[in-house]
């Protein structure tokens, strides 16, 4: 009997939360659940990228030079040397994803803050912000890029770094206006008067309050900044041999595109899935978190 | 108004100047310009003599002065590397960049404006799917993919266009087509849902109901309310039209201002880099500044906002 009472109750609970997941699974359309599985594929191939590799990335097989994919053992084909497509299209997905990933969360952190300090302080502080966000937009990002990394040498941190600065302007901006828009409701000056550092009232109170409008730009800087670092890599002035990127093998792809398109197809597919499946999964998350952007 | 246009251009003013200095600084600040044009083996005294005859001896701040004077002086220096004004070099390939660039910008608003207008006011229909899907692709494929698959389209498989080159006017179909595929999705896309926006509008129902025709409506009630969210992206891309063509002119070794940016990066030429980048400031200021007086012409509310 008491083996029969913990359990009723505890049946239908089960059942609701199952049946509530079915539901918000249903409500979830084709196109968006693509998108969520091609990017949980593609995050799991970069964190185990060593384990699935089948050949090293510099590993050469000089008997079968630009094998057609298909063809076992190497499933998408050789570049010219002999590596392997497959290993080589798995690490540049780490590599492609690594740089967005850093600089998408610098980029993100830099733009907040200056955000928020223009909203704190007002007056010079936030006039500098605002001309910095002006020059920013008046020059290209891809041509700006192209400057620095050719006159400093391109490197694996300063590439990030650079990366970081993509879209610092645009959460400035959200942020700067969101925090002046949020300091004058009551709870910003609520916890002022209870005395607490403006280090506080912005981290904790404010943040959280503008944190979902925060993450939307980030759905869609992230793409962006993929196609940056492809489109630098493919000229030949982000990530540099031996290491690889998605960019940087269409790069190299297409000196064979006659001959073995399938060096540039692969990688060139990758970058289409993972930008659409972005945009998809960010599209449908905007929709979800903050109404008044649609 | 006076006012309103005298902000705006010191706002342009500023944004430009702070493209120099950042030119300047980083371009200065990267390495010894003298040890990348001579070598590292090159003689003590011939470094020293190329520094004196650039001026790179000289303190940082005077060559900042002297370089700012210089500029507005309109002497944008001298390549390194031909020894010919820099200025000239890239005015010589502006015809070149510009043969891409118009074309390009004018099939991207005689498609997209016309589509994505047609796609808002019929929903559902196949050119309103056909533009939702263009708009993903657009902004989903990079150009240096969408050209590399032009070309395996129609110069390998096909073989009925040329892949590279300036010869002949069929080398600038591709890369064209490059350029302005993604740009006509994008803004199809946005005229979409600015004439939505619109379209939803109480004004839209009240010129309805009084029994305007439908044409009427659209043409001039719809239309122009429309045009100030059109306009801004357009004014963004006519300003980042050298951008695009940097990557679009390597693919197809084009022989313009973009292709003659990642030349000049390889071979360190700081003058004509730096000319390029102001260039492609300006271009950006400058569009951003007729966008906004367009504003003014578009809304009348936004002028009369600005007149006190």
């Amino acid at each position: 009997m008491t083996i029969a009472d913990t359990s009723a109750p505890v049946t239908p609970d089960h059942n609701t939360v199952l049946s509530r997941m079915r539901r918000a699974l249903r409500q979830v359309p084709f196109s968006v659940g693509f998108g969520i599985a091609w990017l949980a594929g593609m995050v799991l191939i970069a964190i185990f990228a060593d384990q699935i590799r089948p050949y090293g990335i510099t590993a050469m097989d000089l008997r079968s030079r630009l094998a057609l994919p298909g063809t076992f053992p190497h499933l998408l084909g050789t570049d010219e040397l002999g590596r392997d497509v497959l290993s080589r299209l798995i690490q540049s997905i780490r590599m492609s994803l690594v740089i967005a990933f850093g600089a998408t969360i610098i980029s993100a952190i830099f733009g907040t803050t200056l955000g928020f300090l223009a909203a704190k302080f007002r007056g010079v502080v936030e006039h500098l912000v605002l001309v910095l966000a002006d020059f920013q937009a008046a020059l290209p990002f891809l041509i700006m890029s192209i400057a620095i990394l050719a006159f400093f040498g391109s490197s694996m941190s300063l590439l990030i770094v650079l990366m970081g600065f993509y879209g610092w302007e645009r959460y400035a901006r959200i942020a700067r206006g969101l925090a002046i828009s949020a300091s004058a409701q009551g709870y910003a000056a609520a916890v002022v008067q209870l005395g607490a550092t403006p280090m506080r009232v912005y981290l904790k109170h404010i943040l959280p309050n503008v944190a979902s409008t925060l993450i939307v730009s980030m759905t869609l800087t992230f793409p962006e900044i993929i196609l940056m670092e492809s489109g630098l890599s493919f000229l030949g002035l982000g990530v540099q041999p031996p290491e690889t990127s998605l960019g940087n093998m269409v790069g190299f792809g297409r000196e064979y595109l006659t001959r073995a398109p399938w060096i540039m197809l692969a990688p060139s597919l990758v970058i289409m899935l993972t930008t659409l499946s972005i945009s998809l999964v960010g599209d449908w998350l905007r929709d979800k978190l903050d109404p008044t952007l649609r | 108004m006076i006012r309103f246009i005298l902000t705006r251009l010191l706002r342009a003013f500023i944004t430009i100047l702070a493209v120099i200095t950042f030119a300047f600084v980083v371009l200065r600040m990267s390495g010894d310009p003298a040890q990348v044009m001579l070598g590292p083996d090159a003689p003590n005294d011939t470094v020293l003599a190329f520094r004196a005859a650039w001026g790179l001896d000289q303190p940082l701040w005077v060559q900042y002065v002297a370089y700012i004077k210089s500029i507005f002086s309109g002497d944008f220096g001298v390549s390194m590397r031909d020894k010919a004004s820099a200025i000239q070099l890239v005015i010589e390939r502006i015809p070149a960049t510009l043969q891409l660039t118009i074309p390009a910008l004018l099939l991207k608003l005689a498609i997209g404006i016309p589509a994505g207008i047609y796609a808002a006011l019929h929903r559902q229909s196949i050119i309103d799917r056909g533009v939702i899907f263009g708009a993903v692709l657009g902004f989903t494929i990079p150009s240096f993919v969408m050209g590399l698959l032009l070309v395996l389209l129609f110069s390998v498989i096909l073989g009925v266009l040329p892949s590279g080159g300036q010869d002949t006017w069929q080398h600038g179909i591709l890369p064209t087509l490059t350029m302005s595929i993604g740009g006509i999705g994008i803004l199809a896309r946005f005229s979409r849902s600015a004439m939505i926006e619109v379209m939803g509008q109480p004004f839209i129902r009240t010129a309805s109901a009084k029994g305007l025709r439908w044409k009427d409506v659209v043409w001039s009630h719809a239309l122009p309310n429309a045009a100030v969210p059109i306009v801004t992206i357009v004014g963004f891309m006519v300003g980042s039209l050298i951008a695009g063509a940097v990557v679009v002119e390597s693919i197809f070794s084009w022989p313009g201002i973009g292709r003659l940016l990642v030349v000049s990066v390889t071979n360190r030429d700081l003058a004509v880099v730096q000319c390029i980048l102001l260039m492609v400031a300006a271009t950006m200021v400058v569009s951003n500044l007729v966008v906004d007086l367009l504003y003014g012409w578009l809304d009348p509310r936004l002028r009369s906002q600005s007149a006190h």
